[in-house]
């Protein structure tokens, strides 16, 4: 089938054996610019999450973030930053950790605010701070549902990413863009498969990630629903 | 960059019907796709609450579905459907929606007090008329809560399109990168975003009318 001459061409193009253009350094480009979004999200939305979950203060923060997010066109938001602040990794990493921040925000605030109240009521009780009532009770116990919102900005970012090597980012997104733009298909649609592949493979990790943070007598029996609240 | 305002009101002004022009188009391939999906998601979750074994499998599947990037998926039916066409944007965004409505289907159906369902059946009830008139009714708050989160997911992903030669608004940011003119692209943001909310307006309405009870209640209709 063609499908396969394709994917031939893609994959033994010698462009794509070594070099700047090499698939392995795509994917490392990938990733980087990908777990740099990520954790800078990490950085900025989890601390902010524990503080609203925990107090319960400010969830309306979490709603109309929710809201807002998820209508922002990613394409209109990469190309008005590099347009506003020039051709460079900054640039393109501030929308990037924009639309991860929110779902990692609003997991962790469900995550914590879902804590049984009776069991932080207990935790209390025996004497335990607000702090270690926080991080020794409540950390744990949502920490499931804060992976699940790592989880979707992941996948989010990955997603983003791709579409921003429409304004010179690299990564696998550059096969998507160049191959688009040169009419080469088979660039395009290697590309593309190996994006699609990327996100599975997040999607594997962060699932081995949220069981392995389950208790492991709850393991069996529960799992994460994550799509719905999560995004 | 230098010395170009954020926006040119003029050139707003001067576009008015071409941004009309691209809003309509932008809501056709962003919402039919969501109509579509529902049209599918809602049997397939009947059918996952009379056979639950088909639920995990089908849920799985399109968990996995959700997460695939839109831009990849776009350019891998470009060969069956062609390049700048609706269908290869519409296709991947009903698959999408599926994927988003249906857990919030299923989730609906199965909020039934079983109490509520044998009252139903004792009162008469056949399973088609007890279906329309009691489980359907009763799931409204739940689906139109999944029809929100789907439709603005999809009006934001749509102009992802754009790369792919068909985008609505999505074109503007492509226009405005190309020509490093921002106004377009700011023009897309703000009516994107509009779009978005009154779609989400519209649903919240619709959710008003169809299930009164529920205005009121919170949880299922966030």
């Amino acid at each position: 089938m063609n499908w396969l001459n394709w994917l031939s061409t893609f994959f033994t193009a010698p462009d794509h054996r070594s070099g700047a253009d090499a698939i392995t350094h795509r994917i490392a480009e990938h990733l980087v610019i990908s777990g740099q979004a990520l954790l800078l999200a990490a950085v900025l939305a989890v601390p902010v999450g524990l503080l609203i979950g925990y107090t319960g203060r400010g969830t309306f923060v979490v709603t109309a973030l929710t809201g807002v997010a998820r209508a922002l066109p990613t394409l209109g938001l990469v190309t008005l930053a590099v347009l506003l602040a020039g051709v460079n990794d900054l640039a393109v990493l501030i929308p990037l950790v924009a639309l991860a921040a929110p779902p990692l925000l609003v997991a962790t605030a469900e995550g914590i605010a879902g804590t049984d109240p009776e069991v932080r009521d207990a935790a209390r009780g025996i004497g335990l701070t607000h702090r270690q009532v926080l991080f020794g009770v409540c950390v744990p116990a949502a920490l499931p549902t804060v992976l699940a919102g790592l989880r979707t900005a992941a996948v989010q970012v990955i997603a983003t990413a791709t579409v921003a090597a429409y304004v010179g980012l690299g990564g696998l997104g550059r096969y998507v863009i160049d191959g688009l733009a040169t009419r080469n298909f088979p660039t395009t649609l290697g590309g593309a498969l190996l994006v699609v592949l990327l996100a599975v493979a997040t999607q594997l990790v962060f699932a081995l990630l949220i069981r392995l943070s389950l208790p492991p007598g709850a393991r069996a029996r529960r799992s994460v629903t994550t799509t719905k609240e999560a995004l | 960059m230098d010395g170009e305002p954020l926006v040119r009101w003029k050139w707003i002004g001067d576009h008015l019907r071409y941004l009309a022009d691209l809003t309509l188009d932008h809501a056709v391939i962003a919402l039919v796709p969501v109509l579509i999906g529902a049209l599918i998601a809602i049997p397939l979750g009947l059918a996952c609450t009379r056979w639950p074994k088909l639920y995990q499998p089908l849920s799985g599947l399109f968990n996995v579905v959700y997460a695939l990037p839109s831009l990849a998926v776009f350019v891998v039916l470009i060969p069956y459907t062609g390049l700048a066409t609706r269908a290869t944007v519409m296709i991947p965004l009903t698959c999408y929606a599926i994927a988003v409505l249906l857990p919030t289907t299923v989730d609906g159906l199965r909020a039934v007090p079983e109490a509520v369902r044998q009252a139903a059946t004792a009162m008469g009830y056949g399973p088609w008329h007890r279906l329309t008139a009691v489980e359907l009714p009763a799931a409204v708050p739940f689906l139109t809560a999944g029809l929100r989160v789907a439709a603005v997911a999809s009006i934001s992903l749509a102009a992802v399109g754009a790369l792919v030669g068909r985008g609505g608004l999505g074109y503007l940011f492509i226009d405005g990168f190309q020509r490093t003119f921002p106004t377009p692209i700011v023009a897309g943001i703000v009516l994107v975003a509009l779009l978005a909310l009154v779609t989400d307006l519209v649903l919240l309405l619709a959710r008003r009318l169809l299930a009164p009870w529920a205005a009121r209640r919170t949880g299922a209709g966030r």
